[in-house]
């Protein structure tokens, strides 16, 4: 190995710090299913089945998953909030399984927000 | 709600909601009896007596942001409609725990539908506490507690690959069920 380089240093510094934040766990991308009386009537836990799955394919670390209560919004549920770091969060609505997996592969992996499904930004 | 399975979440979450750690689900099945009893146990920070005698109306709620509170009316209603009751028992600081008991056989009672769904969506969407499920029958007991299954894996969380897909594995032996 020859003489190290700053560029080097940055390329270390950069890994390095990469790795620990997965290791932190810190959270890029979190999703919440909300599920309320009102969501879970209407099909979260199919939602939430849906995107345990994906999840489970996924290799990437720093997307959390979670559960909270009811947004208010009872008659467009089940509703999905995906909020990704920098970005506004986005409200969908109207989910089931399959527009789960679209939302999953589509927004939170790639990126690209989708509006067919979308209630409200922020 | 279409299934039992889904009042047990949605209860359950009350409890996760309460601060609950360890939620203890049971589902007994008496033949005899013709009657099917289900219980879901918190220990979260329990209902304030003033809380519990409106508990079931469902037009209170301790939330803002609507201004109905659906879940334990439907539940007692489902209940009553099939030949049964339930009851509410809350230690302020200890726990509660909702029990709910049909006929068997009732011809409007919801079949018990996909609990290995909703104790996967309450393990996942709850990874730190802990969830116990005894399903009772004449065939038996069969228990799944998430502790012991942490247990086997060093303690491991729930939400690590290995331990969770061990947990599915567990859940195959709960079947969809009327």
């Amino acid at each position: 190995m020859g003489k190290m380089t700053i560029d080097d240093l940055k390329k270390i510094k950069e890994q390095t710090s990469e790795e620990t934040s997965l290791r932190h766990g810190a959270a890029n991308v979190k999703i919440t299913v909300h599920m309320g009386t009102c969501g879970i009537a209407a099909g979260a836990r199919e939602v939430m089945n849906a995107l345990m799955a994906e999840m489970g394919q996924t290799e990437r670390q720093d997307i959390r998953v979670m559960a909270s209560a009811c947004l208010g919004m009872c008659s467009s549920e089940p509703n999905v909030t995906v909020a990704v770091e920098g970005e506004e969060p986005i409200v969908y609505q109207h989910m089931d399984a399959n527009k789960m997996r679209q939302v999953f592969r589509r927004h939170v992996l790639e990126g690209e927000v989708q509006t067919d499904f979308a209630l409200a930004r922020g | 709600m279409k299934e039992l399975a889904l009042h047990i979440l949605d209860v359950a979450e009350n409890g996760i909601t309460a601060g609950a750690d360890r939620i203890c689900i049971t589902v007994k099945q008496d033949p005899a009896e013709n009657r099917l009893e289900i219980s879901i146990a918190d220990n979260g920070r329990g209902v304030p007596e003033d809380v519990m005698k409106r508990i079931t109306d469902p037009f209170y709620t301790t939330r803002t942001t609507r201004r109905v509170g659906l879940g334990l009316s439907l539940f007692e209603n489902t209940a009553r409609r099939c030949g049964g009751s339930m009851t509410i028992d809350s230690e302020p600081g200890q726990g509660t725990r909702v029990t709910a008991t049909f006929v068997h056989d009732h011809i409007d009672r919801p079949p018990l539908g996909d609990m290995a769904g909703t104790l996967m969506t309450l393990i996942y969407s709850n990874p730190e506490g802990d969830l116990v499920y005894r399903r009772q029958s004449g065939d038996g007991e069969i228990v799944i507690d998430t502790k012991q299954v942490r247990k086997q894996f060093n303690n491991r969380p729930i939400t690590d690959p290995d331990v969770f897909r061990h947990l599915m594995k567990q859940m195959e032996q709960i079947k969809t069920e009327r």
